[in-house]
């Protein structure tokens, strides 16, 4: 695939504002956090391009209006405040209502530790894993995050879309888990921005490397395929809480495996500024921390 | 009361079983029977037209008279009344809208209709229709800071095809003071406060004229009566 310099937000800015021009359905709801890179949006459509302040609670609201109307919202906001902050309105506005609207996170799980906990929603995929009827993409490459937007606009469902400033060296194709390497002794399972760490933490190991751009619905074929190529050890690698996906893998293998989880830890909060790269560390979502479990898991 | 009211007591009694009481002391009966019977373009031959009036209960609590209503218009059979809050039956404590054709939202949690109906008046007015949405909130109700949210945008957005009707019996555990009206009036809106039974108060604050701002209609209720 092409290289791009965008970032996936830009990315995100650019396709809905494209696609604003074309479907008259789709209106942008924000909550200050990115509304200015919709300003231009919002001089062609003042009526579908609507910031609503600090105010998250309507913002999902006001959503879920728009889509009892008739209309395909797209909401965008930094992960706490659009997942966490308004739960309860994605839970009722949204699903109970059963209307559809994209979510749009950016900041992903510690993209920036040095705004502090308060901006960071690792728990997010966690969360909506308790709703029935999310679609869940975590693009781990830029060129991965246009498709997989143009295909949420264009469709009627529920879907979050976490984009990250997290990026991996190169894009796969969007969809199922793509084989990225093939081994004998144990399959990993690497979502979205965790690729190319899984990547260096496995390049002398003999095991299967799966990469996984959406996770709800969670590929089982794909999973069980691999898994009857190799011996049966799972190592899943998430960029949000560890073993959010672990019921899922419970749930499409129908032999005796060992599975381990990477991911942001469960047991702490890590009250630390820093980079994303110490954070990783201290998760052990860094190569060294990675090729650690996978190394246990398939000894 | 008019005639047509009394007539709902019913349709209240195939749920409570009481004829006497609480149909009469439901504080949201008479808001909704203005409504369904003198404001709203609102039919069960039109519930999926684009064009329909939109009501959302937001205060989900309470429900039958609200069933009640849209029994007497036709919207669903008297009969489905009997079985309330059974495991079959449309109708529970709170309103779903996947089960009864007519309504518009599912409630119960407090604090939601606002944000929806902001939402609705704004798809609606994208697609450049001119339908009405009115919410009924309580005066407990706003306790719940998303109605504050939603009540200062739909201001701000000049939504003046969004109606709010605050049913106020005073429920609320610390109180308005200076008024429910005035929290409106404050971020923008037209605010009128009539007699929670009054039928042609309510009908004339319904159907006031308030270009360019939303507006709300303040019903009190005596929790005497």
């Amino acid at each position: 695939m092409t290289s791009t310099v965008k970032i996936m937000r830009t990315v995100f800015t650019d396709t809905v504002t494209s696609a604003l021009d074309l479907d008259p359905r789709l209106a942008v709801v924000t909550a200050d956090i990115s509304a200015a890179a919709f300003a231009e949006a919002r001089a062609r459509h003042p009526d579908r391009v609507i910031n609503v302040g600090i105010r998250e609670q309507a913002m999902i609201g006001v959503a879920g209006g728009l889509a009892l109307a008739g209309m395909r919202p797209v909401v965008h906001s930094y992960t706490p405040f659009l997942v966490e902050r308004p739960f309860e309105q994605i839970k009722l506005d949204l699903g109970h209502q059963d209307v559809g609207a994209v979510l749009v996170s950016i900041g992903g799980s510690y993209d920036d530790p040095a705004v502090g906990r308060t901006h960071q929603g690792p728990g997010d995929v966690a969360l909506l894993d308790t709703l029935p009827g999310w679609t869940i993409h975590v693009p781990g490459h830029p060129d991965e995050a246009e498709p997989l937007l143009r295909d949420a606009l264009a469709g009627t469902g529920r879907v979050y879309v976490r984009l990250s400033a997290r990026e991996n060296s190169s894009a796969y194709p969007v969809g199922g888990f793509v084989p990225v390497r093939q081994g004998r002794l144990g399959v990993v399972v690497a979502v979205g921005p965790t690729l190319d760490a899984v990547l260096e933490a496995t390049s002398t190991l003999d095991v299967t490397v799966l990469y996984a751009g959406t996770v709800r619905p969670f590929d089982h074929a794909a999973l069980r395929d691999a898994v009857a190529a190799a011996s049966p050890n799972v190592v899943l690698v998430e960029p949000y809480l560890a073993g959010t996906s672990a019921h899922e893998v419970a749930a499409a293998l129908d032999v005796p495996h060992r599975l381990r989880s990477v991911g942001v830890r469960r047991d702490l909060e890590v009250h630390a500024y820093g980079t994303a790269g110490e954070h990783d560390a201290v998760h052990g979502l860094d190569a060294a921390g990675i090729a650690d479990v996978v190394r246990r898991t398939i000894s | 009361m008019t005639r047509t009211t009394q007539d709902l007591a019913g349709l209240f009694a195939r749920m409570t079983g009481d004829e006497k009481h609480e149909w009469a002391a439901a504080s949201t009966l008479d808001v909704l029977w203005v409504l369904y019977d003198r404001v709203l373009n609102i039919s069960p031959a039109n519930v999926d037209d684009p064009d329909r009036d939109r009501f959302l209960l937001s205060k989900g609590h309470g429900p039958m008279a609200y069933y009640a209503v849209l029994a007497a218009k036709g919207f669903f059979p008297p009969e489905t009344l009997d079985g309330w809050t059974t495991f079959g039956s449309p109708l529970g404590q709170h309103p779903d809208r996947l089960l009864l054709p007519g309504v518009e939202i599912g409630s119960g949690s407090l604090g939601h209709g606002l944000g929806l109906g902001v939402g609705t008046a704004l798809g609606l007015r994208a697609q450049g229709r001119t339908a009405r949405t009115v919410v009924l909130v309580g005066d407990g109700e706003l306790d719940e800071g998303s109605n504050h949210e939603a009540i200062a945008l739909a201001g701000r957005l000049g939504l003046d095809r969004l109606t709010a009707v605050a049913v106020d019996n005073g429920s609320s555990s610390h109180g308005w003071p200076g008024g429910i009206a005035r929290r409106f009036e404050t971020e923008g809106w037209a605010a009128e406060t009539v007699d929670g039974r009054d039928h042609d108060a309510l009908y004339r604050a319904f159907t006031t004229s308030h270009p360019g701002r939303p507006s709300v209609v303040v019903a009190e209720i005596d929790k005497e009566h």
